[in-house]
């Protein structure tokens, strides 16, 4: 791992240290995952349109109500069509963007509005041809990085939190609600948690409740329907960590922005991330 | 504290900056690269063959999709699609309750047959309590009995070089610009043997209603709900499904759905 000292004068030449933080398997991975994610969540968006409705079970109940989450249209008493979406049993108004969407003269009717999907208008073939690719592409990522980071070490060194990351947890998480981040040369307490969920729990749920809904699958791996207690309430999952995943990302970048863009960004691209400089010694990692 | 301060305040500017280009996402921008058609589309829909190559790989040509016990049949299957076919020769054979109907066998077969409702319920029989996956997303559980496709074509003997069973239906679906279409389908020799691949005539132990496919559709169980045609007319054996419809193997492919619909 190449260190070097930065030489700029001005600073304070003991505590300013440009290192190689990611490996090119972390950053390659790290793209293809942002683009592949971008399509699969806006193709996703469509496919759900399709039928928004979610369910727990092996089925739709159509004669029956086993419905956790359905966004749709209905009309007022004067008549206006309102979007209403229902969440275990409690409805919500949501015109404008869930349910009813679009300008005032042009209402669209659909769950997700028009700015949410790929493509734009409603065409399911598109969006499953769409969403299918980069789920082969998604998941094909996957397997390269969970081979790479077994043996390049990043995931035992980097992501799995440590005993040492566990009991720091209280004071990280005070320093990030303070906005005091560290810029050491590895993940704090919190960050490690974070990357370990979405990389060792949701990406692979992500994937299975997927296969779990083709019905290829199912004949081939019949314990992915027992796993997840049916392929209805394996659609429900699939959209949960949808949201947990949007979470995620919207945390991620705006932690990304409050840490210093340039030097994260730089850091991911190039892997070259400055460290030290802003803060005191004790927290400034290792 | 200073430094705090000025933290949280670039954060806040850059959280606006980063929550004012979510309306980017927006997605019109790809709709033109995303056309029927459309080089991009096409390079994107060529993942299809590879599920179906590895989703062949991952699973014995016999492998049962899921079966499930009486109790798990809650409600009636949801019809969709056609409901109610308006072609007069359909209207003229359930006016007689499906007595002059005939299934016909043709293409690539030793011997073509012509069969009889009668002569198809005579048939060996099988009755399998399975889950319908539409497209669309939702799921149904069914009791359907019929006849296995397998031992059709046998009786019919299909010859060596037949690599596709194609489905035509008495149903026309007018969708998009360019007019009413005939239904039809098609699956690969590996479905069309496979063990629950039945032509059924059965529905949750009464007769096919019409709203779900009468006199006769297809269940291919390890496939979505439009593989499954209802309505069917003749079933014609094939090596090469280009001369049907807009040679895409089935009328929701001829619109842009993937021809094998394992997923």
């Amino acid at each position: 791992m190449a260190t070097a000292i930065n030489d700029t004068p001005e600073m304070d030449v003991s505590r300013t240290l440009t290192i190689r933080r990611h490996g090119l398997a972390t950053r390659l991975t790290h793209w293809l995952w942002a683009l592949a994610l971008f399509f699969l969540l806006l193709s996703g968006l469509q496919i759900f349109n399709a039928h928004p409705t979610l369910y727990l079970g092996q089925q739709s109940g159509f004669a029956f109500d086993n419905s956790v989450l359905s966004i749709g249209a209905a009309r007022t008493e004067d008549g206006e069509v309102r979007g209403v979406t229902t969440l275990l049993g409690h409805r919500f108004d949501t015109t404008g963007t869930l349910g009813v969407s679009g300008p005032a003269d042009r209402r669209a009717y659909r769950a997700f509005p028009a700015w949410l999907t790929l493509p734009s208008y409603l065409d399911l073939a598109t969006g499953r041809v769409v969403h299918f690719f980069f789920a082969w592409l998604f998941a094909t990522v996957f397997l390269v990085w969970l081979v790479a980071s077994l043996i390049n070490g990043h995931l035992r060194r980097d992501i799995l939190p440590s005993g040492a990351d566990i009991r720091s947890l209280p004071q990280s998480f005070i320093n990030h609600l303070r906005f005091r981040f560290d810029h050491g040369r590895s993940y704090n307490g919190l960050q490690k948690l974070s990357y370990a969920a979405v990389l060792l729990i949701f990406f692979p749920l992500m994937i299975l409740t997927g296969l779990t809904m083709s019905p290829g699958m199912d004949a081939a791996w019949p314990w992915l329907v027992d796993l997840f207690a049916g392929r209805q309430t394996a659609r429900t999952i699939h959209f949960v960590i949808m949201i947990l995943l949007v979470i995620f990302f919207v945390v991620h970048i705006f932690m990304v922005i409050a840490a210093g863009p340039i030097n994260e960004l730089r850091s991911m691209i190039t892997g070259r991330y400055r460290i030290g400089g802003e803060l005191p010694r004790k927290e400034a990692g290792q | 504290m200073s430094r705090l301060l000025i933290n949280r305040r670039r954060f806040l500017t850059a959280a606006g900056i980063a929550a004012s280009t979510l309306p980017l996402a927006g997605c019109d921008a790809f709709d033109g690269m995303l056309k029927n058609r459309a080089p991009v589309r096409d390079v994107l829909a060529s993942a299809n063959g590879l599920t179906y190559r590895v989703q062949r790989l991952l699973m014995d040509a016999d492998r049962l999709a899921p079966e499930f016990g009486e109790s798990e049949i809650r409600q009636g299957q949801r019809p969709n699609g056609s409901t109610e076919p308006t072609d007069p020769e359909y209207i003229a054979l359930q006016q007689q309750d499906f007595a002059g109907y005939r299934l016909g066998i043709t293409g690539l077969v030793e011997k073509p047959l012509s069969l009889t409702l009668t002569e198809l319920r005579n048939m060996p029989s099988r009755t399998q309590i399975t889950r319908h996956d539409c497209v669309e997303g939702w799921s149904c559980i069914a009791k359907w009995t019929g006849v296995p496709l397998a031992r059709v074509l046998d009786e019919a003997k299909a010859k060596p070089e037949a690599r596709y069973v194609v489905f035509h239906c008495f149903d026309r679906l007018d969708l998009g610009l360019s007019g009413p279409a005939a239904y039809y389908e098609s699956i690969d020799l590996t479905d069309a043997r496979h063990p629950q691949t039945i032509l059924a005539y059965g529905l949750n132990g009464r007769l096919l209603p019409v709203a779900n496919g009468a006199p006769l559709r297809v269940r291919i169980e390890r496939q979505l709900g439009y593989k499954m045609a209802k309505y069917i007319s003749t079933i014609e054996v094939v090596a090469d499904l280009s001369p049907f419809g807009r040679g895409r193997g089935g009328f929701w492919e001829d619109l842009g759905y993937d021809w094998y619909a394992g997923i």
